[in-house]
């Protein structure tokens, strides 16, 4: 592997690309070894891209069709233990159907990359943008990145690879777009040369691969006596993910100029109120605070990109002089102390002797359009709470009652 | 022009709601003739309305045929999942008629293993499949009813694998009633369903339809007459013919029926055990 160096301008190849095709072309540079999927809407155009490379011979990658979600994560967990370097895409349903696998792919220590087009899952069917799928699978052990725009969906599936595959993580990771949001929308995206990624990514080095001439077991029965001990181990790992993940960022960097952090703030260093959320309704955000800005008021926002693991100091630490948090989430906890968001920040401030106020607003359920003027309610309502001295644990924002 | 009274108007309205149409379909899809052919033996069997009648269907363009415009109870669910859904429902409710109407994708691929193991259950119901031999729904990738060598979507260059021979799945995993027809057959269709709900236990109807969006347009196949042509084309089945093995191909694909059987059907032997226990 050669030193990472700045990456001249020419050879930045600038495309309009949406979301889906953003990624297929970071995964066609990462040099995937097996790929296998199943269509769902909106994440199919990923892999019918990625196909098409395999077939004019523009990846190596063996693609495989399978029958469904399930056999698909399984198909990577295979191909992942024999030391290949894996990728997959789903969404909703799909990701609800490879569940049984999740937990064994993050138990199994297997870096896959899995880009989800976050979409709401059924009942009713609905193939709109919520976060209700990946917040599922919050405890699965996986990874998980949330991103803003179809460059950063590109830089972080690159980052994902060599942040997955480190010795001190081994685990997998899913980076997560919004739904038709991101995903069908055409942005420009910088595109980094084939050999700067392969560089940067260099091959995949299996700690304990499946291999014929030394044969070892995975996965097989561990009961009441080492069971816990394999958890120990995982919990640990994925505490390693900060550090790796802010060297490999540094390194991205260092290549491209780019870098967005666990989470991204914006005008957060004297705000009374800061709005935190993620993914694109973090854009959204920040134009409403940039326009109450001009109208006098102190409001800042938190854009979290790493969901899983939850960066509770750091994020803890830029908000404890605000006087108040207003959550914003797509995603309901239904009968919950709180919903997925707002619940990780609570616990995060618990330790403090003084806390931020936190306001909880779930939006943007099943595609529901979020209009910054959904935000400007919130941060009104945020204002109100604050005068009263009490907020409601929750409330819905844009929905008929 | 003349309004239509309600004495012309076409037999299929009275079971269907008029709210929801005009349909979802693509211009010359197949599964318009797939309502009328089941909606023509519900008809024949004497039905006034569909009262009696329950619908399940999963995820994909042929899910849509009962959800939502059949004027009955329709439990519109999971990909791949209908017929582990109408299994709790006939067990649950043994007096109805439970009908699973979906696509090859949702049926065979994702679901294939619940369509296999209601037919060797042999529990009361009628499953049928509208098979496009594609994923239509997402824009045209390759499912397990496609030809090899056909080009789509995720198999650009030809696809490698075989495709089931549905009818002949089911039949070997025990089915009591198996019959392939096609949407250029739609009285053949409509006979064969109409056996389908007469049948005491698991009956199958496949109907292979065009779908000129998808699988036309990927394939090369042709526009909706082109594939009718080809659907009037294929070979009919000889009475009592053994199955056999075979794997289909555009031009072998056989139509007709290939199971119409007594056998043990799943309800009541597990009723007929209860009374044992009791």
């Amino acid at each position: 592997m050669t030193a990472v160096k700045k990456i001249p301008k020419d050879d930045v190849v600038i495309e309009g690309l949406t979301g889906d095709a953003a990624i297929a072309h970071a995964l066609k540079q990462c040099d995937v070894d097996v790929l296998a999927a199943y269509p769902i809407t909106p994440q199919t155009i990923i892999v019918e891209d990625f196909q098409k490379f395999a077939a004019d011979g523009e990846v190596k990658t063996k693609v495989i069709p399978v029958e469904s979600e399930h056999s698909a994560m399984s198909a990577c967990v295979g191909a992942s233990a024999a030391g290949a370097r894996v990728a997959t895409a789903t969404a909703s349903a799909g990701l609800a159907l490879m569940w049984e696998i999740l937990y064994c792919a993050a138990s199994m220590r297997m870096p896959i990359v899995l880009t989800i087009a976050n979409r709401a899952l059924s009942a009713p069917i609905n193939i709109h943008n919520d976060h209700s799928d990946s917040y599922g699978a919050r405890d699965s052990g996986f990874i998980q990145i949330y991103t803003q725009s179809c460059q950063e969906a590109y830089d972080t599936t690159i980052m994902a690879f060599k942040i997955a595959e480190d010795h001190d993580v081994l685990l997998p990771i899913m980076v997560c777009i919004d739904g038709f949001i991101l995903s069908h929308n055409v942005e420009r995206v910088e595109m980094l040369p084939d050999d700067a990624v392969a560089d940067f990514l260099g091959i995949r080095e299996p700690v304990q691969p499946l291999d014929p001439n030394n044969p070892i077991t995975m996965g097989p029965l561990a009961l009441t006596d080492y069971y816990f001990e394999f958890k120990e181990q995982q919990d640990r790992a994925i505490k390693n993910v900060p550090d790796i993940f802010k060297r490999v960022e540094a390194e991205f960097e260092k290549m491209t100029g780019r870098s967005y952090g666990m989470f991204e703030t914006h005008k957060t260093e004297d705000a009374d109120i800061i709005i935190l959320t993620h993914s694109t309704a973090g854009g959204t955000a920040k134009v409403v605070a940039d326009t109450l800005r001009e109208q006098g008021e102190k409001v800042g926002v938190v854009r979290l990109r790493m969901f899983r693991p939850f960066p509770s100091e750091e994020i803890a630490e830029v908000v404890k002089n605000a006087k108040a948090v207003a959550v914003f989430e797509k995603c309901l906890s239904f009968g919950g102390a709180g919903n997925p968001l707002a619940m990780e920040l609570r616990t995060a401030l618990y330790h403090l002797a003084e806390r931020p106020m936190v306001t909880d607003f779930v939006i943007g359920l099943g595609g529901r359009d979020v209009p910054p003027t959904t935000f400007v309610e919130g941060y009104e309502k945020t204002k109100e709470y604050l005068k009263k001295g009490e907020a409601p644990s929750y409330e819905t924002l844009g929905v008929r009652k | 022009m003349d309004t239509l009274t309600s004495s012309e108007k076409h037999f299929a309205l009275q079971y269907l709601r008029e709210e929801a149409l005009p349909s979802p379909f693509c211009p010359g899809c197949g599964n318009g003739i797939t309502v009328n052919a089941f909606l023509k033996a519900v008809k024949d069997l004497g039905h006034e309305d569909l009262s009696g009648f329950a619908f399940v269907s999963g995820i994909g363009c042929g899910a849509w045929i009962p959800s939502p415009h059949f004027k009955g109870d329709t439990l519109h669910t999971t990909h791949g999942r209908a017929i582990a859904f109408a299994t709790g429902l006939k067990v649950a409710r043994p007096e109805l008629k439970v009908v699973v109407i979906s696509g090859d994708g949702d049926l065979a691929a994702i679901g294939g293993n619940h369509l296999i193991h209601a037919a060797r259950r042999n529990i009361d119901m009628t499953v049928i499949c509208s098979n496009n031999f594609i994923y239509g729904m997402t824009g045209g990738q390759v499912a397990p009813t496609t030809f090899t060598g056909d080009r789509t979507t995720t198999s650009p260059y030809g696809n490698p694998e075989r495709p089931f021979d549905l009818a002949r799945l089911v039949a070997a995993a025990g089915a009591s009633y198996v019959a392939r027809w096609t949407t250029a057959h739609p009285n053949q269709a409509s006979r064969a369903i109409k056996k389908a709900l007469q049948t005491k236990g698991f009956s199958f109807v496949e109907i292979l339809s065009q779908c000129p969006t998808a699988y036309g347009r990927r394939t090369k196949a042709g526009d909706a007459v082109d594939m009718i042509q080809w659907f009037k084309s294929l070979p009919i089945r000889k009475r009592d013919e053994e199955a056999g093995y075979c794997v289909p191909t555009k031009q072998a694909h056989d139509l007709g029926e290939f199971v119409d059987r007594e056998d043990t059907e799943f309800t009541e032997a597990l009723k007929a055990m209860v009374r044992k226990v009791e």
